[in-house]
């Protein structure tokens, strides 16, 4: 077995404040060649107190150094549940940093950024067809924001044939994001159950539907990984009650090509560019949360939307029924042109293998585990799996596990999500791992369960060759310390 | 498919592993009824060499900054990126990585934005800053919901003179939480009238959200609305769409602002058509659990060192759930650490510096425009490095004739107001060198320099 992770060169690095030294500059300016101007006394602050000083070098080794602490998809195996981790083609940085597109500026008129726009259109295009949706907008900034413009639209339309529902139905599966959307939205939260098969029944559904409701949001694939066979069904019973359906997509990556939301029933829906389209989430972001909808809620999508006419493409901000602006100009352009690079790399049979081989994967590790580690949901996988913590010995639980995992040289699995399984493991491989990865993956977590029955202090005091240990969250939260502060 | 590493014999192996003929068999629970019985309608794949040419003829339909001579601004800036920032954040150990949730294994991330938040703090004059937001417009949505938690009240008063995009996301924000926005009118300076604001505040004004600069590139006289607005026990609400600004004009915490936001896209990224930019958000240090997104907080791990982690969560959508105060999820990561590279290249003297050149251009470019016949300065206050033009002519058919010159001249303000169609908002940075400013004076009289 190989061991990919080993001790190696940790240089310490302090706090880029305390390697600050007055009088040193990283910067140049040209010579200002206009006579200097001034504003009145009282606009004026004194200097930036506190701001570093530092020679361009100092900056360099501070920043590089940090991020030799740091795990990413190119360190290695990355298999976060519902965060479709995958490779990240380079081409694709090439490509947002193009002379043309990374200096283009927002306010440039229509008729000059007409390569710009013919790129959104297309990634439009493209992603209303691998979904089956009518329309699609590129403004929202996240997944989550995605969603906000989904809900907003469904209220919308609610709201334009005379309102009155105010109540969204979430199953318990649901992303965590979903409740605090539909709140946002001004909508009341109605939890429900999924089955013991971990997947929405009808008639939980029709038994929930009522004049109040005003749809359902959903996850499809849930974030169990198991598709919900009755998706067609549930949106008929929706729609009958005179509701719309919401699904969150995240879990697209599972069904590129294989099936499409639009045609489930499902009316709106977003796209993390950033997961199925492999933009990099760089540490938090930034990502994209394209949304599709169905012609009924075409009316209220964010202002603008990129149309084609026959003089070119243009940005149509006259919609009298958009729910308006989530954001400033045009959404995070630069992840749409790495979503749009990918989407031409791969073409539509390369999008259906990505699904095929996700899919796979996900359930060669569930094989290969399944024996040692508890599987509490026993339907087909799709793209990720999730397990139990149940049969880990020596007192030893999911996070112990999950630490023990960085000490193999792997960034641990989501862990305790989704909520509806206690300690959970959820492990989403993606496409892009090969057999080997896998392997060499699945033998270090079944090394860690013998482990955790013959010597499970190897698990309770891990992680041993990073160079922080266990770090105490609770201090963290009790004492804020959020700024650093001189006489700290 | 050069991204998938699977041979046929991995396949084959891995379906014997799992006990299923076929790649097929294994979505047995997706029913026959709503599976795609065609292939995807889309383009066929590119080759890596295709794929770049596609692009370049995309990028070449584009009038970008680097071939044409731009006065546009209006919300995005165009200042110059030290090389030294693209070429930090391109480690892919930071862009490659998820959000920090193993501390242990993402400490580079984690105490970047532990800086960043700092270097926001002390631009802003706060005590609290978040790990960032989308962009500036959500940023200040944000702000205003918070306000609302944190007043118990319902009423907005938003500045005429805040950006029109940050106006319309607000909105949007609100559009279903039962809230009152009420516009405040700017005064024949330029700046929100002082007078109207006073007439306007209540008892039930949860919040005063202004621009600082303001839309026009006015300066806001922040610190007088600061006395009247807290008087009414009402929150203060910066937004800065121009982060350079803050090198030199007074923070907004020393104004008595309560919450400080803005858009991070000058410090350190690429204009970039409008995004990514980066949202930040800055408060006072008693409203630190009531703010919106992310925080990284300091603490020590179980050898005594010291380590950063996530921190204060139970604010967010994954603990709470619909109790949570704000849906946002992921946070700008990687435009943060740009900012925080570039923060920390320009340092004290730099920030300083840069603004000062920002100002100078801008005074010599609105001079200058001010002596042409026919062109007047609308307001009268002061600007920092972007102000409005009133022209003799509608600023369509100017800005026409100056992109015959390869100048984009500006942002016609009849974009957002029919009434201003004979307007142009003219921003200059130290981008612009003089002879540029000297072309586009010249472009404007109708000949050349």
């Amino acid at each position: 077995m190989s061991r990919v992770g080993t001790r190696g060169l940790v240089l310490n690095e302090n706090l880029i404040f305390e390697v600050s030294t007055p009088g040193r500059r990283g910067y140049s300016l040209p010579e200002l060649d206009v006579p200097p101007a001034s504003l009145p006394d009282g606009l004026v602050r004194d200097e930036v107190e506190g701001f570093p000083e530092l020679s361009e070098v100092d900056v360099v080794r501070h920043f590089t150094r940090l991020s030799t602490w740091n795990y990413g998809v190119d360190s290695g195996f990355y298999p976060l549940g519902s965060c479709t981790m995958k490779y990240n083609p380079k081409v694709n940085e090439v490509a947002c940093r193009r002379p043309g597109l990374a200096d283009l500026h927002p306010m440039t008129p229509d008729h000059l950024s007409q390569g710009a726009l013919e790129l959104m259109y297309q990634l439009q295009q493209g992603l209303a067809e691998v979904s089956g949706f009518s329309a699609v907008t590129l403004q929202p900034a996240a997944g989550a924001h995605g969603e906000l413009a989904g809900m907003l639209m469904i209220r919308a339309w609610h709201e334009s044939r005379g309102g009155g529902r105010t109540r969204v139905l979430i199953p318990d599966t649901a992303h965590g994001t979903n409740p605090a959307t539909a709140a946002l939205c001004g909508f009341e939260v109605v939890p429900i159950a999924s089955s013991d098969r971990g997947v929405l029944t009808p008639e939980v559904v029709r038994e929930h539907m009522d004049d109040s409701v005003a749809g359902l949001m959903v996850t499809n694939p849930n974030t169990l990984g198991l598709f919900e066979t009755h998706i067609r069904e549930i949106c008929d019973i929706v729609h009958q009650g005179g509701g719309l359906v919401y699904c969150d997509g995240a879990n697209l990556n599972a069904l590129m090509g294989i099936a499409r939301p639009g045609d489930m029933g499902i009316d709106v829906m977003h796209f993390n560019l950033h997961k199925t389209f492999s933009t990099p989430h760089g540490g938090g972001g930034p990502g994209a949360g394209a949304v599709g909808v169905a012609k009924c809620l075409e009316p209220f999508l964010p202002a603008p939307v990129v149309v084609k006419t026959d003089e070119g493409y243009r940005l149509d901000a006259d919609r009298p029924q958009s729910i308006g602006r989530l954001r400033s100009f045009n959404g995070n352009f630069g992840v749409m042109i790495r979503a749009w690079a990918y989407l031409r790399s791969m073409g539509g049979d390369g999008l259906k293998r990505v699904s095929e081989l996700a899919v796979l994967n996900a359930n060669y590790i569930r094989a290969r585990l399944e024996e040692t580690f508890h599987l509490p949901y026993r339907q087909r996988s799709l793209h990720e799996v999730v397990f139990s913590d149940r049969q880990l010995g020596g007192d030893c639980h999911t996070l112990d596990l999950a630490k023990r995992l960085i000490d193999y040289g792997y960034h641990p699995p989501t862990i305790y999500f989704p909520l509806v399984v206690h300690g959970a493991i959820m492990i989403e491989p993606t496409e892009t791992e090969s057999k080997q990865v896998l392997d060499e993956f699945c033998d270090a977590m079944l090394a860690i369960a013998r482990e955790s029955e013959e010597n499970p202090d190897l698990l309770h005091e891990a992680p041993r060759c990073t160079r922080t240990g266990r770090l105490d969250e609770t201090r963290a939260a009790r004492q804020p310390c959020l700024c650093w502060g001189p006489s700290e | 498919m050069r991204y998938l590493p699977h041979t046929d014999e991995d396949v084959r192996q891995m379906l014997a592993t799992i006990g299923v003929e076929s790649v097929e068999d294994l979505f047995v629970e997706v029913p026959e009824a709503i599976r795609l019985d065609r292939p995807l309608d889309l383009p066929p794949a590119l080759s890596e060499a295709e794929l770049m040419r596609e692009l370049d003829r995309l990028a070449m339909q584009n009038a970008s900054l680097n071939c044409w001579t731009s006065f546009l601004g209006a919300g995005a800036y165009n200042h110059f990126i030290p090389a030294v920032v693209d070429h930090l954040a391109s480690r892919s150990e930071f862009y490659t990585a998820y959000t920090p949730y193993q501390p242990e294994i993402s400490q580079g991330t984690l105490q970047a934005i532990f800086e960043y938040q700092t270097l926001v703090c002390q631009l802003t004059g706060m005590e609290v800053a978040n790990a960032s937001m989308y962009d500036g417009a959500s940023a200040t949505a944000e702000a205003a919901l918070m306000a609302v938690r944190a007043t118990r009240r319902k009423r907005l008063l938003i500045s005429d003179g805040l950006h029109p995009e940050y106006r319309q996301t607000v909105a949007a924000y609100c559009r279903y939480l039962g809230l009152e926005l009420v516009g405040l009118p700017l005064d024949s300076s330029g700046q929100t009238d002082l007078q109207a604001l006073d007439d306007a505040l209540d008892d039930r004004t949860a919040a005063v959200i202004v621009g600082y600069p303001n839309f026009y590139g006015v300066i806001e006289p922040l610190a007088a609305m600061a006395g009247p607005v807290h008087a009414r026990k009402a929150m203060l609400v910066s937004a800065t769409a121009e982060g350079i600004a803050l090198g030199l004009l007074k923070s907004p915490g020393e104004c008595g602002a309560d919450i400080a936001v803005g858009e991070g896209q000058s410090f350190g990224l690429p204009v970039s058509y409008g995004g990514p930019g980066v949202g930040f958000f800055a408060a006072r240090k008693k409203a630190v659990r009531s703010l919106p997104g992310r925080l990284v907080g300091e603490t020590v791990d179980n050898r005594g060192q010291r380590g950063f982690v996530l921190t204060l969560s139970t604010r967010e959508q994954h603990i709470r759930r619909e109790k949570a105060t704000s849906n946002i999820c992921s946070n700008q990561g990687l435009c943060a650490l740009m900012v925080t590279i570039y923060l920390s290249l320009m340092g004290k003297q730099g920030i300083r510096e840069v603004a000062e050149h920002n100002l100078a251009k801008a005074a010599y470019a609105r001079e200058r425009i001010a002596e042409l016949p026919g062109f007047n300065l609308p307001h009268s206050a002061p600007i920092f490095n972007e102000f409005v033009v009133e022209c003799p002519m509608p600023a369509a058919e100017l800005l026409a004739r100056l992109e015959r010159e390869g100048i984009l001249g500006g942002v016609d303000l009849g974009r957002f107001d029919p009434a201003m169609s004979n307007r142009l908002l003219i921003c200059v940075t130290e981008q612009n060198r003089r002879e540029d400013i000297d072309r586009l004076v010249a472009g404007l009289k109708g000949g050349t320099a």
